[in-house]
């Protein structure tokens, strides 16, 4: 069973440019591992390095956080769609 | 909606005439718009998001604008700074943009605070004014900006963009979440790409924003339902908006159940950044300037230049570097001699620094990072170079 996985723009670099994954998964967990597999680039930019979710990167079941959920063992169907929604900080001006 | 506390304003018959497309709908009226020109509005940041902003609420009749920045109007702003004219290059962008703002509507006032926000000054700015629009760009001021709104009861119309994509919410603590129950921390400096090295195409930050000034006018007026409790979020390149559902933390650290946090703190450090070098006037160890460099390219030192930035980007202009995109550091690190002197650059300093402690971290120790990038190299040393 794949569900898909959209990828925020920041991220797109390390999917090869792809801006959705169908993974395979029954958990947010199972997908999430899934997918890091398959772009390694991405692990740590999920990840902290003792394997915690980073607090700046927050993951999406249709349009509830898992936080609210079940965090990483929240369910996933076949047509959930799981968003990551990492913070972005631009407002257009120069740095 | 927010609880406007001054006397009720009186419209002139030329007001009248300018706000008949307002007056003539329910939902604004003759007392809406006296709402409007009874409140004030604070935008934090003159940039991409602040531009349509300024414009609208202007246009509008918000009554009281206040505008805090602290740069010049440059050519690279053009692009998507709307409320900048070519000839305002080299202006302060507030002297600029008040001119603009006063020029689309007279009946209102523009204060102007030509200053870094901080968290000294945060608070005795914010206060003074009704809703906070946070329309920064980086991740200091909008910690910044969230904290002092919260501390100060205020609501905090937000929006962000990168590349081809934006988001926009509005955060309220006595409504709703604030941005700390959304985002608990900022990432490490370094991890995500800013406009200036990310890019961002031009029109973006006129949708992103006209949607926060649209969400401040429905506060001020007390109309629809707002982005509270709502995270926006919009793809340019697919067009398509979607909405995730944003719930406030009872363990947020300033707004749960039980702060921990009841005064402004160190964004910066809060942030993991360290001073620049510009700001604390002298360079480490593990940086060189732009004129050393251009010293020991002169002299044909045995100097290996590691460019980090795009193709695209490399494309403009380059120092005739080795190119490694940041991204492909990890993967592509055995390219480089680490018995040789490196000088890692990018645009402006940022990946370029990132680069650095990534091989630093495998071992890499004669390696340095050229501060301020190739645009200080542009800006100093060879003034021919295309600066973007």
């Amino acid at each position: 069973m794949s569900t898909k996985i959209l990828i925020p723009t920041p991220l797109r670099q390390y999917t090869g440019k792809a801006d959705a994954v169908e993974v395979e998964g029954s958990t947010v967990d199972e997908l999430l591992r899934n997918l890091t597999e398959r772009y390694s680039a991405l692990k740590k930019h999920l990840y902290t390095e003792d394997g915690k979710l980073r607090s700046f990167v927050n993951i999406y079941v249709n349009d509830e956080d898992i936080r609210y959920l079940d965090h990483g063992k929240t369910k996933v169907r076949e047509n959930d769609v799981v968003s990551i929604i990492p913070s972005i900080a631009g407002g257009g001006q120069e740095m | 909606m927010v609880n406007l506390k001054r006397a009720e304003a009186h419209l002139s018959n030329e007001e009248i005439r300018r706000y008949s497309r307002h007056l003539i709908m329910p939902e604004v009226g003759l007392e809406g718009q006296k709402k409007l020109k009874s409140a004030s509005v604070l935008l934090i940041g003159a940039g991409g998001l602040g531009s349509p902003l300024g414009m609208y609420l202007a246009a509008a009749g918000v009554g009281r604008i206040g505008l805090v920045d602290f740069d010049v109007v440059e050519y690279s702003n053009l692009q998507r700074q709307v409320v900048y004219s070519t000839q305002d290059i080299g202006r302060p962008k507030l002297e600029a943009a008040r001119e603009r703002l006063v020029g689309i509507n007279p009946n209102v006032t523009v204060e102007t605070h030509q200053t870094h926000l901080n968290s000294e000054n945060a608070l005795e700015i914010l206060k003074e004014y009704d809703v906070i629009i946070d329309g920064t760009d980086n991740f200091p001021t909008r910690y910044l900006v969230n904290d002092a709104s919260v501390l100060l009861g205020k609501p905090n119309v937000y929006g962000s963009i990168f590349r081809f994509e934006g988001q926009a919410s509005v955060f309220y603590a006595k409504e709703g979440p604030c941005y700390r129950c959304l985002y608990p921390e900022p990432p490490p400096p370094g991890l995500v790409p800013s406009c200036a090295e990310g890019g961002v195409l031009g029109v973006l930050p006129g949708i992103i924003g006209t949607i926060q000034a649209m969400e401040a006018i429905k506060l001020i007026i007390g109309q629809g339902d707002l982005l509270i409790g709502r995270l926006l979020l919009f793809d340019a390149l697919r067009m398509k908006f979607r909405e995730l559902r944003l719930r406030k933390n009872p363990f947020c650290p300033i707004c749960g159940a039980h702060p921990t946090i009841h005064q402004l703190i160190d964004y910066e450090a809060f942030c993991g950044l360290a001073p620049r070098p510009e700001d604390r006037g002298r360079v480490t160890e593990w940086e060189i300037t732009v004129q050393e460099l251009k010293t020991k390219l002169d002299r044909h030192d045995d100097i290996f230049v590691l460019d980090v930035r795009e193709p695209h980007e490399y494309e403009i202009c380059n120092l005739g570097g080795y190119l490694i995109p940041l991204g492909e550091i990890p993967s592509r690190m055995h390219e480089l001699d680490s018995s040789k002197e490196i000088v890692v650059h990018c645009h402006t300093g940022r990946r370029s620094q990132r680069a650095l402690e990534l091989l630093r971290e495998a071992g890499f120790k004669k390696i340095k990072n050229l501060v301020g990038g190739i645009a200080a190299w542009a800006s100093e040393i060879d003034p021919e170079m295309p600066r973007y």
